[in-house]
């Protein structure tokens, strides 16, 4: 679990995250929704560690991350996974060599240990004939397959994803939001995705953070979305005239 | 402007500090820096060797074209061959062309890992990112002077050739000029500079690749702006070394 606390966050002159207070639960697909410039990334960097809040905690299951030291911050760093937005693979390496990176860094495994996780994994995610491609010899839809493959293979305790269906069709984009649900509640972790895709909303939101300039202005499940009179998830949710009819339809029973 | 640079300046020695801590683990490493010997040292032999052999060949025409005084023996052709190739053209000059190209090789390969966010994913794993990019290539740098070696060596081979195949002097008049008064110091001045070069040519492109802004186009300024960089702190440590060891 993933508690944050009246977290603020300011560049230059301009206030990004003005007093954020949720929490991410484990073994549930948290996501964080709003529109361009709400703070979401801000805030899923904050989470990371990369930016440092101004004021405010990030707790990882009891842990505050601004009272540990470098080594545990480090440390805390390996129970992690990202799956970044343009899926951020070292394109020198293999798919496989990617993949078993976190494991060569973090692990005392040999080869053959690493290989055999190695192969679990890409199995995991259905990716069994790309081992020895590289990046650049797939598509993007594959890339990020091999992020997750990346994010998952040291058994992360925390999985956290940037539009992991940016850039992608709605078939892949469907099975990559799938995928990351099943490996949420297969290796019961607490999952944290940035989106702006609303079908990841319907399809996996079991958790949803709205963000409305820096603040939160709506928190609730995918069922909740439906029934919500929150005039700015209504408006921000239901914008398309698709999602309108599919909120009638559902009020309707 | 001043504070800027002043900022730049400690940015750059904070780098060099967490570039040597939390090291990456060593089986790891040891590719790294044999793969950065490759890419760094291996790669730049061929140029190394073309530039060295003409120009220690230009040198010597030169100093032959200029000696037209009868009563200057043709040996200081030899003499000037060897002291402008080993004191200055072999450790400086080519490292102002290695500032081009080692330099922008790694301000983009280490800025491309910026824009794609290579580089965050390092950081977000736990692993020193600094550690793991620019460590391994200050090491494969410490065969540098390796490189200098061989350009010197061919430097005075190019001058021999041109020397006594061009007809602007013998070979023995060549080879006593070039043995002529010879002072080991010399030598262990060169290996210094190039030392300190080899350091500059690791970190300063490794800086500007590490800590640029913004994509595709600004990697390529980077690189330019790295070469400048790189090439005014040589000719900087040049003058200042050369007053320290020989001054």
């Amino acid at each position: 679990m993933i508690e944050v606390k009246n977290i603020e966050k300011s560049f230059a002159d301009s206030k990004v995250l003005k007093g954020v207070s949720t929490v991410f639960e484990t073994g549930k697909t948290n996501l964080i929704i709003g529109q361009s410039g709400s703070g979401k990334t801000v805030l899923l960097k904050t989470l990371l560690g990369i930016h440092t809040p101004d004021s405010g905690t990030i707790e990882f299951d009891g842990r505050v991350y601004s009272e540990l030291d470098p080594d545990e911050k480090r440390e805390l760093r390996t129970e992690i996974g990202m799956v970044f937005q343009g899926s951020a693979l070292f394109d020198s390496m293999t798919v496989e060599e990617n993949v078993a990176f976190p494991l060569k860094m973090f692990t005392n495994n040999n080869k053959a240990q690493i290989k055999e996780r190695v192969d679990f994994v890409l199995e995991r995610v259905n990716l069994v004939e790309a081992h020895k491609k590289l990046p650049s010899e797939i598509s993007g839809g594959m890339q990020k397959r091999v992020a997750i493959a990346r994010a998952i293979v040291n058994n992360p305790k925390y999985l956290f994803c940037d539009e992991p269906n940016s850039g992608l069709d709605p078939n892949t984009s469907t099975l990559i939001d799938n995928l990351i649900q099943e490996i949420t509640k297969e290796y019961n972790i607490t999952t944290v995705i940035n989106t702006h895709d609303m079908n990841s909303v319907m399809e996996i939101g079991e958790n949803i953070v709205f963000l409305k300039k820096g603040l939160k202005a709506w928190q609730g499940t995918k069922e909740e979305i439906f029934v919500t009179d929150n005039k700015d998830i209504v408006k921000f949710v239901y914008s398309s005239n698709l999602f309108k009819k599919v909120r009638e339809a559902y009020l309707k029973g | 402007m001043l504070i800027r640079y002043l900022s730049q300046i400690g940015r750059y020695f904070l780098m060099l500090k967490e570039i040597f801590n939390k090291q990456t683990k060593w089986p790891v490493m040891k590719n790294l820096i044999l793969k950065e010997i490759d890419d760094l040292i291996i790669d730049s032999l061929g140029i190394v060797c073309f530039i060295s052999f003409f120009i220690g060949g230009v040198v010597a025409i030169q100093t032959a074209l200029n000696l037209t005084n009868p009563l200057i023996p043709k040996y200081l052709i030899g003499f000037a061959t060897r002291q402008s190739v080993i004191l200055e053209f072999a450790p400086t000059f080519i490292s102002v062309i290695m500032a081009g190209k080692m330099g922008s090789y790694i301000t983009s390969s280490i800025g491309t890992m910026r824009v794609t966010e290579q580089i965050d994913a390092l950081e977000v794993m736990g692993v020193n990112s600094l550690n793991y990019l620019v460590f391994p290539k200050i090491i494969a740098l410490l065969m540098y002077p390796f490189v200098i070696g061989i350009s010197m060596f061919l430097g005075i081979f190019g001058g021999w050739l041109a020397s006594a195949y061009g007809g602007f002097s013998t070979s023995q008049d060549f080879i006593q000029g070039a043995q002529m008064e010879f002072i080991p110091f010399h030598i262990t001045y060169a290996f210094i500079k190039t030392l300190i070069f080899a350091m500059l040519l690791a970190t300063i492109p490794s800086f500007h690749g590490y800590y640029m802004k913004g994509g595709a186009l600004e990697v390529g300024k980077a690189s330019t702006i790295s070469f400048v960089w790189t090439s005014v702190c040589i000719i900087l440590f040049n003058y200042i070394l050369t007053q320290l060891l020989l001054g």
